[in-house]
């Protein structure tokens, strides 16, 4: 990367850390005061940015489970940085979520006394599990290259390999083995982890009766693909970033990404339609009014030029016409980035359905409306989550194995 | 493969799909055990039921009769329904079933159960039990206006109660559904579970700020659930889900809930269901009696008569 584009993103992160971390520091002091949402319209852009992250890490986590799994070689080399991904992107949900918490200081309440018959201890618990196994694998993963890192790396990478190799010089072939079985293992149980919570995290919405628009089974089937096109865009965007330098390795890599980026968001449209199609074909029912909102409403521009524009049409002809690396980033990058506006389409409509239209001018308040746009605040407070996550990724590329060794042995991979 | 053995030779140990096939085993009994514990504690979370109130004798009341007013069937509806109050906290706390009865035809939409509401349980903004909703209907010449006060419906199913990840909210034995404070982690699941709109967040905000001085009266502690609940230093209940509860701190010392005391045109009636000569269990029985949403199935504990 050109020096003036490293020290500008460099300046564009403190900005955002510095800008952000007001935002933070706000939350925490002040609670709730500088937020918009309120006791009708209960949720807003923290939850959005928190099922937006969830879904990347449940996506990019499949991605690296698949490579792992069915050792698709050509896969290889992004499958670290993906299951990388899935740790940063969770943490920075779980993150969102705590700040959307009334009492924060109680979140450990979901460990010590759950209630299993909700959808919400279960998401919880599976994230715990989940965030384990992936932090596990990673280990797994990398143990013989940080093993290695101990006599042949310098500095903080050597401490490193020292810290978390867990032995004394390089791994044997036997211990190599064990690595790589229980790598499989881990990863064969983490596949149906991350599908059942990526599609419970829809099953929290859907669950809802009292919600016509979240109430529809194909919530947490929509979730689930939602996850796999946002968490595969983002994968096939930092592999044609950080992809290793021999251009026909990397355009093979970032081309099957392409591929199949361009399968599951042509699934994701189809679900798509039949979410919006059958509720409002015959043009009348709650929902149909909920939908009319979305598509032709006050912010008809976030579903049609920011969704349906740059999050599925330029990046589907990105993808069909172009086979190049570039594209395909292009193209992973936008369908990660918009992907949060199918998510806020999601949270907010939900909530915007009065079953008695006169309850907002029966006690005038400015929490008791059905209206919401997120405040600088909550912008502030999300910006702080993605600089701190960007510096996380960062710091873990710097200092972790995340590329595997180029000399033969690319160490623990199935 | 030789001619001669017709079967298929087994892979040698450590091959790939020996390995294979013992890193699927080893997941699938992993899963296999999660699957086990979980189905475990999703069936003991239905089977539980959540609530540590006293029950049987220990949550009999025994109040002093109104001795000093005699009390009839035409007296006022509210000494009736306060002398019928205090008969049901006679019988322990699972024998009461409580019953709010709203007379739409009554009411004037005059909005003093809302303030009288927000002063007894010391509501801070965006927090509101009982808001009457206003609706006109028809067009001129032919108007009309129908007042819908909306508090909390205590369902018999309440959709809000299962859905708390800790705990916090459940129905007690006489029906009302309640929250604790202490346990409530302000995660607004329940709120948006709830049809009726009926749960609303605390956010920590005052009516006055923003002035020269926060009033006293915002700063004293509200004596829901017959606690101290001191908002000071972003306390509970700041952060967490609120909802009527049919003035429950009232209820146990013998008052009617503060709507229906603050009635001015004795549209709101109280009482035990369970007990026939109760006021609401005959107001209730009427054909013109309604339930709000009755097809959402939540069984709602309040009535309307329209």
């Amino acid at each position: 990367m050109r020096v003036h584009w490293r020290i500008l993103l460099w300046i564009a992160w403190l900005a955002a850390a510095v800008w952000g971390g007001f935002g933070f520091v706000e939350r925490l002091s002040g609670g709730h005061a500088a937020a918009n949402y309120g006791s009708y319209i209960v949720w807003g852009l923290w939850v959005s940015a928190y099922i937006y992250f969830v879904g990347i890490s449940a996506g990019s986590f499949l991605l690296s489970s698949l490579i792992y799994v069915f050792g698709e070689r050509r896969f290889e080399r992004v499958g670290r940085l993906a299951l990388f991904t899935a740790i940063i992107s969770l943490c920075m949900a779980l993150f969102s979520i705590w700040c959307d918490l009334g009492q924060m200081s109680r979140v450990h309440r979901i460990f010590t006394s759950p209630n299993f018959g909700s959808m919400m201890a279960w998401m919880v618990w599976l994230y715990s599990f989940y965030l384990l196994l992936m932090l596990i694998e990673l280990w797994l993963a990398t143990r013989a290259d940080l093993a290695r890192w101990q006599a042949s790396a310098r500095g903080a990478r050597r401490v490193i390999g020292r810290l978390l190799a867990c032995s004394r010089g390089p791994l044997d072939a036997r211990q190599e083995r064990r690595c790589r079985h229980w790598l499989k293992v881990l990863v064969l149980t983490g596949i149906p982890l991350a599908i059942a919570f990526s599609g419970g995290v829809g099953a929290l919405f859907s669950t809802l009766s009292a919600r016509a628009f979240w109430h529809t089974p194909l919530m947490p089937i929509l979730f689930l693909t939602g996850a796999l096109v946002s968490g595969v865009g983002l994968v096939a965007f930092l592999a044609a970033l950080f992809a290793p330098r021999r251009p026909a390795e990397q355009r093979d890599t970032v081309l099957l990404l392409g591929r199949a980026l361009l399968a599951l968001l042509i699934f994701d449209v189809i679900l798509e339609w039949a979410e919006f199609s059958v509720p409002m074909w015959y043009g009348v029912g709650p929902e149909y009014s909920l939908l009319m909102r979305v598509l032709f409403g006050e912010f008809w521009w976030v579903f049609w030029v920011l969704h349906v524009g740059l999050g599925c049409i330029v990046p589907i002809l990105l993808l069909a016409l172009r086979w190049r690396a570039w594209s395909v980033g292009l193209a992973g990058l936008l369908v990660a980035v918009t992907f949060m506006t199918v998510r806020l389409n999601i949270v907010i409509p939900g909530l915007l359905d009065p079953h008695f239209q006169g309850l907002q001018t029966a006690f005038t308040d400015h929490r008791l409306v059905f209206w919401y746009v997120p405040s600088l605040f909550e912008w502030q407070v999300t910006v702080f989550i993605v600089a701190l996550g960007a510096a996380l990724f960062y710091l873990g590329f710097r200092l972790l194995p995340l590329a595997p060794h180029d000399e033969g042995a690319a160490g623990c991979q199935a | 493969m030789s001619d001669s053995s017709p079967r298929v030779e087994e892979p040698p140990a450590g091959s790939p799909s020996v390995e294979n096939r013992r890193a699927f085993l080893k997941a699938a009994a992993l899963l296999g055990g999660a699957a086990t514990a979980g189905t475990a504690a999703l069936v003991d979370a239905k089977r539980t039921t959540i609530g540590n109130e006293p029950t049987g004798a220990a949550s009999v009341r025994d109040l002093p009769p109104l001795a000093s007013i005699s009390i009839e069937r035409r007296s006022d509806p509210l000494l009736c329904m306060q002398e019928a109050l205090r008969r049901a906290l006679a019988k322990p706390v699972e024998e009461r079933r409580w019953l709010m009865v709203i007379d739409t035809r009554k009411c004037v939409g005059c909005h003093a159960c809302t303030i009288a509401c927000v002063a007894e349980n010391r509501l801070p903004p965006g927090v509101v039990y009982r808001p009457v909703v206003t609706e006109e209907i028809g067009s001129f010449p032919n108007v009309a206006l129908r007042f819908t006060p909306r508090p909390c419906m205590h369902c018999d199913e309440p959709p809000c109660t299962p859905v708390c990840p800790v705990r916090a909210t459940w129905k007690r034995p006489d029906g009302i559904v309640v929250v604790d404070y202490y346990k409530c982690i302000g995660c607004g699941y329940c709120v948006t579970a709830c049809p009726y709109n009926a749960r609303t967040r605390d956010l920590g905000e005052h009516y006055t700020d923003g002035t020269p001085a926060l009033q006293p009266y915002e700063e004293r502690p509200s004596l829901e659930y017959g606690k101290l609940w001191d908002r000071r230093g972003h306390g509970s209940p700041v952060g967490n889900a609120r909802k009527c509860h049919f003035c429950l701190h009232r209820l146990e010392e013998g008052m009617l809930p503060e709507c229906v005391t603050s009635c001015i045109g004795r549209a709101t009636y109280f009482g035990d269901a369970a007990d026939p000569d109760n006021l609401v269990a005959e107001l209730a029985a009427r054909p013109n009696a309604r339930r709000l949403l009755e097809e959402k199935g939540t069984g709602p504990r309040v009535v309307y008569l329209v």
